[in-house]
């Protein structure tokens, strides 16, 4: 049950991304992008990472594909643009070759997992033997708000500044110019 | 319980679709969705491999700090996309040549 519900998560996630990027459109394909986003939330999930599946929904569809759609109703010419000059040429050259440069990238990766045939490293191993791995029962959250206010305080506290930094330099560049 | 090797071969699939986006597709805003699914593929291997890390925790806190990562990265995109389009009217990474105006 737990293996299926999870090929029918990741071939969801595989098949909307592989339509977002042949799709001409690019309205359909940022609500494509909904898809696949909640479908790696899904996949989140199987590996006992609940909060970080709940953050995904939450920034990710709440916050990025708002400002997604909202970058691309603003510049809306070139959806024209798109639609008229794509479809003479659909084997142009840089599909091709991107095309050519994605899937050996793909093979290389496929080729490291077959080569691995799960040899796990040793602190895998060891956790698994002395049982200090996250379980099902867990409260994830609570462990987790633990360790951001312990052991992960530093990297936290500079995460934090480094949002406020690029949100304060993202409403500066997008401001109106003044002219002068 | 799924074997870690299931989630790395969908994030390795997901890192390739990521990559061809970027180099094929001919407006910004796509290019940006093609780096936010490399991101979610680094983000399902931070998790698949911090399932057997109870003691720090790591897969799982550094899987939000990469979600944080890239919602700033896609602000501060859109918002430079954004300005590129004001000056040039398009977005099309082919047809912006200039570094100043």
């Amino acid at each position: 049950m737990e293996v299926a519900l999870f090929y029918a998560f990741a071939s969801l996630a595989i098949l909307s991304a592989l339509l977002v990027v042949s799709l001409k459109n690019t309205a359909r394909a940022l609500f494509l992008f909904f898809i696949v986003l909640f479908a790696m939330a899904g996949l989140f999930l199987f590996a006992l990472a609940d909060f970080v599946a709940i953050t995904q929904i939450l920034v990710y569809v709440g916050g990025v594909l708002i400002l997604m759609i909202f970058a691309f109703m603003l510049s809306n010419k070139e959806l024209l643009a798109d639609l008229q000059n794509k479809s003479s040429k659909f084997l142009s050259l840089p599909n091709w070759q991107s095309l050519l440069l994605a899937i050996g990238f793909l093979a290389v990766l496929a080729y490291g997992i077959y080569e691995w045939q799960e040899h796990y490293p040793q602190w895998i191993t060891e956790n698994i033997r002395s049982g200090a791995i996250i379980k099902a029962a867990d409260n994830n959250i609570q462990e987790l708000g633990l360790h951001f206010m312990t052991k992960y305080l530093l990297p936290f506290e500079v995460i934090s500044i480094f949002l406020l930094v690029a949100l304060i330099g993202a409403a500066h560049l997008s401001r109106k110019e003044d002219i002068s | 319980m799924i074997s870690i090797t299931h989630f790395l071969v969908v994030s390795a699939i997901i890192f390739s679709i990521g990559l061809y986006a970027i180099i094929a597709k001919r407006n910004a805003i796509m290019i940006l969705v093609g780096i936010e699914l490399i991101i979610n593929a680094a983000i399902l291997n931070f998790v698949a491999f911090g399932r057997y890390d109870k003691l720090n925790y790591g897969g799982q806190v550094f899987a939000l700090f990469a979600i944080v990562l890239a919602a700033a990265a896609v602000a501060v995109g859109l918002a430079i996309i954004l300005a590129v389009y004001r000056k040039y009217k398009t977005i099309n990474p082919d047809n912006i040549t200039d570094l100043q105006d």
